[in-house]
């Protein structure tokens, strides 16, 4: 995945799976019956183990589900969740929420964006971060927030986020 | 004597620290030899103390927060001693007037209990409600669900009972109980902390909903933005699974029930019970047309409750204390207790469970200390983005249902988002028409196009294009949401723009390029 680049949607000219991809997805796909409506615990099954859905994964899970492509990429598409190219080393969610914003996420989403030179759905040039918009993480009285890898930071400020990201850089 | 100490495990603790904080006490306890139990408690919702630690001295909780990594070294110096004026000491928990004051009831065990101990629910009254249940007929059951007035949490206000009687009523083999954990509004955790902190609780008013009208599969539709709950109430399935709370004839009776627990993908709509419905089934989350209602024709097309979390977790205490007990409390048509959270700019924010007829103003001040900034407050948004922005004048509306309504605002899920006078409530209004916009299922016009256009038209005001001519559109576009969306996203999102426009008329004056 090109760094700085939109990485949402699907794309017709996406590489095929190498084979411990296409593993992931197949056992994914294994995990659950098949059903329609194991359709949304199947894309997490390979998000979690990817990290992202691969678009070359739709006509698998289509056939394993007797549902057509555009089915499945309807129902990728639809969900926030789901990202369709694989992210950088970490994904940083901020929460753009109203207690959020009450207590200055505004501002610290300007800062970040301008740190690491990208906008929403995009990764840093250095492939360290990539970074997200979700709105609540549940963690309102405690704002504002932001989601580093699965784990909630709250009472974020700029120091705060700027060492998290710090972090990311130097963990790599 | 081991010296149990408690660390939360909830996000809003975690997220200040509580990890860091529970693992240094380890190490500090090992080095020096002290003998402690750690217990990952849930937490109380005195989120400006987190990580709030607590430790029993056999005659009380004491707490000490907020609590840092570099302040556990100095609390093993005075020994947990509660009379040491240790600068974060709370003295004992019970006592602390921010608590005290509360009515806690679905919220009892919060913090009191690990939340994965079956012998700490039991401990604390669980099961006991689902044990006098299976006592009873499923009509019966049903009855004092209604009795209770007991209404749907999520935020329509639903009489519950109504909706289980419709769900009884139909002659089905499959019936479903599904649990609307989608709880996606700002200013709202009171169905993550019960997730985390009293899981059991859930289970158990599932149980009572599934023998009261016969259904013998449950799913909980959980947010993907909260992945501790997740974890946690896995657990919890295995555990009540493995005790025989779950499964086929749950502790010996003839009732076979057992729950799958779901995770959303970030779609807001999905707490919309019908677009959640479609979730489940692998759709997109569209919504449906009502009728046929989820009772009558719900998941898969069969009779299915679907509960909001604090609706479900209301229910196990009605069938300890009775219809009436839960009746009594409230004030009009608003009966039992509200767990109130708030949030935002505001300096002791938290869970509040009470009885309705609390005064926002008394949440705000008595119990919220003010804003967090120091600052007046401007602005409170109550119910989530499709509540309305009440200013000053509106503070002595009690919570209750109809209360809100009258002044066309909306109690919701009880969440309270607070903002200072820094506020700029023009762009608060473009955020409902774009968050709008970006969370639409896109199945009906209003919705899908006017939220878009909602944010241009907010945009055109704001540089002082045709000012009076586009704020005049603005309210028509808004009366066409309001009355032609298909469902409460597009339905109410004119809300909180309306009563932008109506409060802070000021704030609509023409704003320089720059800013925008």
């Amino acid at each position: 995945m090109k760094p700085g680049r939109a990485g949402a949607g699907t794309s017709l000219g996406a590489a095929v799976l190498d084979s411990a991809e296409h593993a992931k997805v197949i056992a994914a796909i294994a995990s659950f019956d098949s059903r329609q409506d194991q359709l949304l615990p199947i894309l997490h099954g390979i998000q979690d183990a990817l990290g992202f859905v691969p678009p070359n994964s739709i006509p698998l899970i289509a056939s394993a589900l007797n549902l057509s492509r555009a089915e499945v990429h309807g129902v990728i598409s639809f969900y926030h969740h789901f990202r369709s190219a694989a992210p950088g080393q970490h994904v940083l969610k901020l929460c753009r929420a109203e207690a959020c914003q009450a207590m200055g996420a505004r501002a610290i989403e300007s800062h970040v964006r301008s740190r690491l030179g990208i906008g929403f759905n995009e990764t840093s040039a250095d492939g360290t971060v990539t970074l997200e918009a979700v709105y609540c993480l549940g963690n309102c009285a405690c704002a504002p927030s932001a989601m580093l890898d699965d784990h909630v930071h709250g009472r974020l400020s700029i120091e705060v986020i700027d060492r998290l990201i710090d972090g990311c850089r130097e963990a790599g | 004597m081991s010296l149990r100490i408690f660390v939360p495990r909830d996000t809003s603790a975690l997220a200040c620290g509580a990890d860091a904080v529970a693992e240094k006490i380890r190490s500090v306890a090992r080095d020096q030899c002290v003998d402690v139990t750690i217990v990952r408690n849930g937490s109380r919702g005195l989120c400006w103390l987190e990580p709030l630690v607590e430790v029993d001295m056999g005659e009380g909780r004491y707490g000490f927060g907020p609590i840092h990594v570099s302040d556990v070294a100095g609390l093993f110096e005075i020994g947990f001693a509660r009379a040491a004026a240790h600068p974060k000491a709370l003295g004992l928990i019970d006592e602390i007037p921010w608590l005290k004051r509360q009515h806690r009831q679905c919220f009892l065990r919060n913090g009191i209990t690990d939340p994965l101990s079956l012998e700490d629910y039991r401990a604390l009254g669980g099961w006991r409600g689902l044990e006098n249940a299976l006592q009873m007929a499923p009509t019966s059951i049903v009855q004092q669900v209604t009795e209770s007035g007991l209404r749907g949490r999520g935020g329509a206000a639903f009489p519950c009972g109504i909706k289980w009687q419709t769900v009884l009523d139909q002659a089905a083999e499959q019936k479903y109980i599904v649990c609307n954990a989608d709880e996606g509004d700002s200013g709202t955790f009171s169905d993550r902390m019960i997730i985390e902190g009293d899981p059991f609780r859930l289970i158990e008013g599932m149980l009572i909903a599934a023998i009261a009208v016969g259904a013998n599969k449950g799913y909980v539709y959980l947010r993907s933005e909260y992945p501790l709950a997740q974890r946690v109430f896995d657990e919890a399935l295995r555990r009540a699974r493995n005790a025989g709370w779950l499964g086929r004839n749950i502790q010996n009776t003839r009732y076979d029930f057992d729950i799958e627990l779901r995770i959303g993908a970030g779609a807001y709509i999905c707490g919309e019970e019908t677009s959640l419905l479609e979730s489940l089934e692998g759709r997109r989350g569209q919504v449906r047309f009502k009728p046929p209602l989820p009772a009558i024709k719900g998941l898969f097309g069969q009779p299915t409750v679907i509960n909001n979390v604090i609706t479900l977790a209301s229910v196990p205490d009605i069938f300890v204390h009775g219809a009436e007990w839960y009746r009594d409390m409230g004030m009009g048509r608003s009966r039992g207790t509200l767990p109130i959270q708030l949030a935002g700019n505001i300096q002791r924010g938290g869970l509040i469970e009470l009885a309705f007829g609390v005064s926002l103003r008394e949440l705000l001040y008595d119990f919220g200390g003010g804003s967090a900034s120091g600052r007046p407050i401007r602005a409170v948004q109550v119910g989530g983005p499709l509540g309305a922005y009440l200013p000053a004048s509106q503070f002595d509306t009690p919570i209750d249902y109809e209360s809100f309504a009258a002044i066309d605002a909306m109690l919701g899920h009880g969440g309270i988002v607070v903002f200072d006078d820094t506020v700029d409530m023009a762009e608060q209004a473009r955020f409902s028409m774009e968050f709008c916009a970006i969370e639409s299922c896109g199945k009906c016009t209003p919705c899908r196009i006017g939220s878009t256009r909602g944010v241009e038209v907010i945009d055109r005001i704001r540089s002082g294009v045709e000012a009076d001519a586009n704020k005049e559109l603005l309210k028509s576009l808004c009366d066409t949401m309001l009355h032609g969306s298909l469902c409460a996203l597009g339905g109410l999102t004119p809300l909180p723009v309306l009563s932008a426009l109506k409060y802070f008329p000021e704030d609509f004056k023409a704003v320089s390029q720059a800013v925008l």
